[in-house]
């Protein structure tokens, strides 16, 4: 699949900021580290909803017919695209509820029912988001479960990461901070192995054979029937070698987990919050090449009709 | 009704007139224009509703040229419309066809990354996805003969290899040819459901080739030897 630069920022980063606001909520709901002060939780819940807003924004920037993105929230019924936006739509009215009521220091009960839903719809939001690809049957690097754990656990950890930096600056007892984003960090770091795992042993789908009808031959193409690319080779055709694909999985486990490992470690015995957002900066990158990887290393069925043997 | 093409295989010659033809009629068709994009240039593209690929079948000596159209195979689960987030992508009740209205697409492409045939094309210029509409605007015209009230690569195909009908009537020409000639779809393991069918090629006993080659002389056994190297 060609991979489409504003769709990896949109979800790296709208993916991030739907986690971060769902643990801001559970780490003032259970008062994590003897309670962040309020201007923290304030302040960091506007930047997941910035994070949240910058992301919508951008994956408006991959449709070729903008002006009528506003009839997306009409098939909420069947397509995961549709509930993706209408879910992180009412996600906002929640998020800010709970936001303005925080920073008017009003109706608690009312404050932590918005709270609790805002956190659902972000939670759900990531799962739509997830299953968007993960429900096409054309793509099997995608339809799978995988998926969408691999979603909620990238969202929750790198949101994670960021409010245990906010928890280093507001010097709030840091160690529930740290062993939740140790646990955030191994769960997501499992997923993603087991799902390199997994997509290197498909084992047997659609074949050339399948897609041709000529299922006791061999059968190889001759001939696109096109001289130039088209819409399909455009955007199903790329190819990532094997060895950049190969380098790149390293490449984006080790920015994205091993080196914020080093880094919190450091940043908690020296009490350096700068690493800390070291670290956030590494996660950042690793994860803009994981989800790179995800789109450029996906195989579409249709393949099989431009040269492909198997997909 | 469920309406639909079968395409068959043994006579299609691969001469790319339907796709011309379908070109030439959806250009001014309800979807049209079908985009251009440097049609003189170093890197000619387009948007095409129907395409035409070449596979050879088989190994040497039993091998065979298939050419192999595809379009829309209006699909009776068809993932593209329940994917569609803006319900522009739908299918017809009265009989089967897949459309995309023109005015309510928004372009994100999701719906072709949902077809397993390639069946959908983004129109860069307008910003909207674009596809077989099966001539829908030619197959109820009241005002051209019933004859030719078909799809236009139906009717232009020279060797007869397309055939328009309706597959829910089991008497309809395509259904008897698919019952009689033991026609099939593509990647029925999908489950997509396809309307389209294809026959396959009739069998044939395979043309020697090379009567003759042990015999060669000197000049022969020259032949062969500049063939193979001519051929890497």
């Amino acid at each position: 699949m060609h991979p489409a630069f504003s769709v990896i920022f949109f979800t790296v980063l709208s993916g991030a900021g739907f986690g971060l606001f769902a643990l801001i909520y559970l780490a003032d709901l259970f008062k994590l580290g003897g309670g962040l002060p309020g201007a923290y939780v304030f302040w960091t819940g506007v930047l997941a909803i910035v994070m949240v807003g910058v992301g919508l924004l951008s994956s408006t920037f991959h449709l070729a017919n903008p002006k009528n993105a506003w009839r997306a929230f009409s098939r909420w019924r069947t397509s995961w695209l549709s509930r993706e936006g209408v879910l992180s739509v009412a996600f906002y009215p929640f998020a800010l509820a709970y936001l303005a009521l925080y920073w008017l220091d009003m109706w608690p009960l009312v404050r932590h029912f918005a709270g609790a839903c805002a956190t659902l719809l972000a939670w759900l939001t990531i799962f739509s988001t997830a299953m968007i690809y993960a429900s096409l049957k054309t793509i099997r690097h995608w339809n799978t479960p995988l998926v969408p754990a691999a979603y909620l656990a990238l969202g929750h950890f790198s949101g994670g990461m960021i409010l245990l930096v906010v928890a280093m600056l507001a010097e709030v007892q840091a160690l529930p901070f740290v062993l939740l984003s140790l646990f955030q960090l191994f769960v997501a770091a499992f997923v993603k192995v087991i799902y390199y795992y997994w997509i290197g042993r498909l084992g047997v789908g659609s074949t050339i054979n399948t897609a041709t009808g000529f299922t006791r031959a061999q059968v190889k193409l001759l001939d696109a029937g096109h001289t130039h690319g088209t819409f399909l080779t455009q955007e199903f055709g790329y190819i990532v070698p094997r060895l950049t694909a190969v380098s790149l999985r390293l490449i984006s486990m080790f920015l994205a987990f091993a080196v914020p490992l080093v880094l919190l470690y450091f940043a908690l015995e020296f009490h350096a919050p700068v690493l800390g957002i070291a670290a956030l900066v590494s996660v950042f990158a690793g994860l803009v090449a994981e989800r790179w990887l995800f789109f450029a290393e996906a195989r579409h069925v249709v393949n099989l009709y431009h040269g492909a043997q198997r997909c | 009704m469920r309406l639909g093409l079968v395409i068959d295989l043994d006579v299609c010659v691969g001469c790319h007139a339907c796709a011309v033809s379908c070109k030439q009629w959806n250009a001014s068709g309800t979807t049209g224009p079908l985009t251009d994009y440097q049609p003189f240039g170093a890197e000619p593209s387009g948007v095409w509703f129907n395409r035409i690929r070449h596979f050879e079948v088989g190994t040497y000596p039993n091998n065979k040229t298939v050419n192999f159209p595809m379009s829309c195979m209006h699909c009776e689960d068809a993932d593209c419309v329940t994917v569609c987030p803006t319900g522009a992508s739908y299918k017809r009740a009265e009989d089967g066809i897949v459309l995309v209205d023109q005015d309510k697409c928004m372009g994100c492409n999701y719906c072709s990354w949902a077809c397993p045939y390639g069946a959908r094309e983004l129109d860069r210029e307008s910003g909207t996805m674009k596809k077989c509409t099966l001539c829908v605007d030619r197959i109820y015209d009241q005002n051209i003969p019933e004859a030719e009230r078909q799809p236009s690569c139906v009717l232009t195909c020279p060797a007869h290899a397309r055939m328009f009908g309706d597959f829910d009537d089991p008497n309809s020409e395509v259904s008897k040819v698919v019952r009689e000639r033991e026609g099939y779809v593509l990647m029925p393991e999908l489950g997509y459901n396809p309307t389209n069918h294809y026959l396959p090629p009739r069998k044939h006993k395979p043309i020697p080739t090379d009567i003759g080659a042990d015999k060669a002389g000197l000049a022969g056994k020259l032949k062969q030897f500049v063939n193979r190297m001519v051929k890497r």
